[in-house]
């Protein structure tokens, strides 16, 4: 502990003066939570990225040490307040069956194990690629006889969250093959497109300069495995699709709708970057 | 008296003449290497306020990619394009004022938006709204503040 907070501060005193001290990074850490669960933060791309990336890394080794040992301790982990409250709801009974998730679902800890690994998935039922957030709101409206979540509201983000921590440790393995490969074909054109009259794509960004500075921003891979994260700057839960909406408004750009087609396709696409890297669970952003 | 007004009426016509003289986006002329010879405004840039451009975050805002050591007084300079010391020494003004331009005629695919484009935008937005915009959209800088930027950066001279 103490070796750490000693190379902390010698990292901030080696930094130039104008480059954000805030945002030095520990590359080399490891992320182990609660001292028992290891996650995997760095692999070996998935074959897809031959030629784009040789390695894929997770967000939290691009954030502060501070940053990152608030995700090392669920007692410090300021998100984990939102995994209890949707565990209040996946109890609580709603709509007009009077249904709550767990007389379906039984206990989360075992019927939602390893469902965040493999999402957004093909819905053989439905015909497309579906993403949790659509699974949820489709047991509300069609089983349960309640509304819909707002696609990115606090209730959806941690309901998400709870369902992500049923498969914390997992390795990320969305397929992209068979049916959901036309899904994913679309997806990987969207990250490639340069949007906005900034004329930028994710890949600008997250695939030819993570790892640089962008003006007070230390460019991570962009990637989802962490998420929903729980983000300081305003101390909320984040989906996938309202941080891909940030990051194209950024570009000076139309974005494109939350829980939209084609956000969901963006959602396979950047999850497959992340194919062999640690579902996170809650992770913890600036 | 006499004399003020006729000098007061020739000052008016010479600043209709330099608006007039405006290059519009869409009539830039570039060279074969994506230089623009031709003043976009025909009045001279003012390096000061190019300077202001530079470090505004939302005017040029280029340090968020552009390191430039004379500009260390202001916070938080990127790493995504080169460190602009010198610059003045390795192009001239027309190669200058065709990477602030259009720098993608000069770096094909380059990741510096050019500021002086107005159409031809997949998804254009309305600001940093994610509403949609209507082409033509205003360009990121003006002509006038190009060719100061343009002043700035020929000041940046290798010692
Ligand atoms: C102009 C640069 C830029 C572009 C273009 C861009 N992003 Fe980002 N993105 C950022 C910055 C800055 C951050 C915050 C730092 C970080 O994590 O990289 C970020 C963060 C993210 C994160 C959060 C990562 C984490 O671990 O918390 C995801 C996911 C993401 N971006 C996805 C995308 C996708 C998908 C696109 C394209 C639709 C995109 N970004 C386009 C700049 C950009
Ligand atoms: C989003 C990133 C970005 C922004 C913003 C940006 N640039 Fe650039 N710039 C680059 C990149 C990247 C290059 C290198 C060209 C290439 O290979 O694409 C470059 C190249 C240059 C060059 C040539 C440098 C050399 O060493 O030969 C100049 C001059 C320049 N930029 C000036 C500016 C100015 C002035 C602004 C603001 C008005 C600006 N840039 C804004 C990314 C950017």
């Amino acid at each position: 502990m103490k070796i750490k907070t000693l190379s902390a501060i010698a990292a901030m005193l080696v930094s130039t003066p104008f480059v954000a001290v805030a945002d030095e990074a520990d590359k080399d850490a490891n992320l182990v939570v609660n001292g028992e669960v290891e996650l995997v933060t760095r692999a070996p791309a998935p074959a897809h990225l031959e030629g784009a990336v040789d390695e894929v890394i997770s967000g939290w080794l691009f954030r502060t040490s501070e940053t990152q040992s608030l995700q090392m301790d669920d007692f410090d982990n300021p998100g984990m307040i939102f995994v209890d409250q949707a565990m209040d709801d996946w109890g609580t009974a709603v709509g007009s069956e009077g249904k709550s998730c767990a007389d379906c679902h039984g206990a989360v800890e075992d019927s939602m194990e390893g469902v965040r690994a493999v999402y957004p998935k093909w819905n053989e039922t439905a015909g497309e690629v579906r993403t949790v957030a659509q699974m949820i709101n489709e047991c509300r409206t069609d089983r349960m006889g309640a509304d819909a979540l707002g696609y990115t509201s606090a209730a959806m983000a941690r309901m998400e969250a709870l369902i992500s921590m049923q498969s914390r440790g997992m390795p990320v393995n969305v397929a992209i093959d068979g049916p959901a490969q036309e899904t994913w074909e679309w997806g990987k054109e969207l990250y490639y497109t340069r949007t906005g009259q900034l004329q930028m794509s994710c890949a600008n960004c997250h695939e030819d300069n993570y790892g640089n500075n962008i003006r007070a921003d230390h460019l991570s891979q962009g990637q989802i495995n962490g998420f929903p994260v729980y983000r300081l700057k305003n101390a909320k839960l984040t989906t996938p699709h309202g941080r891909f909406k940030g990051c194209v408004r950024d570009t000076r750009a139309e974005t494109y709708g939350t829980g939209s087609d084609a956000f969901v396709a963006l959602e396979l696409y950047v999850a497959s970057r992340g194919n062999g890297l640690s579902v996170e669970g809650v992770s913890v952003r600036n | 008296m006499r004399l003020t007004k006729i000098t007061t009426v020739a000052a008016v016509l010479t600043a209709g003449a330099a608006v007039a003289e405006i290059v519009a986006p869409g009539d830039v002329v570039f060279d074969e290497y994506g230089a623009i010879e031709k003043s976009l405004t025909g009045v001279a840039g003012d390096p000061a306020n190019g300077e202001k451009i530079m470090v505004t975050k939302s005017k040029g805002n280029c340090i968020a990619c552009h390191e430039v050591t004379a500009l260390d007084y202001a916070p938080f300079h990127g790493e995504v394009g080169p460190i602009l010391d010198g610059v003045g020494s390795r192009w001239n003004e027309a190669e200058l004022r065709g990477i602030i331009a259009f720098a993608k005629m000069t770096y094909e695919g380059s990741m510096m938006p050019n500021f002086y484009q107005v159409e031809g935008f997949i998804r254009p937005g309305d600001g940093f709204t994610g509403k949609a915009g209507t082409e033509p959209l205003p360009p990121l800088l003006a002509a006038q503040e190009i060719e100061d930027v343009v002043a700035y950066l020929l000041t940046l001279e290798d010692e």
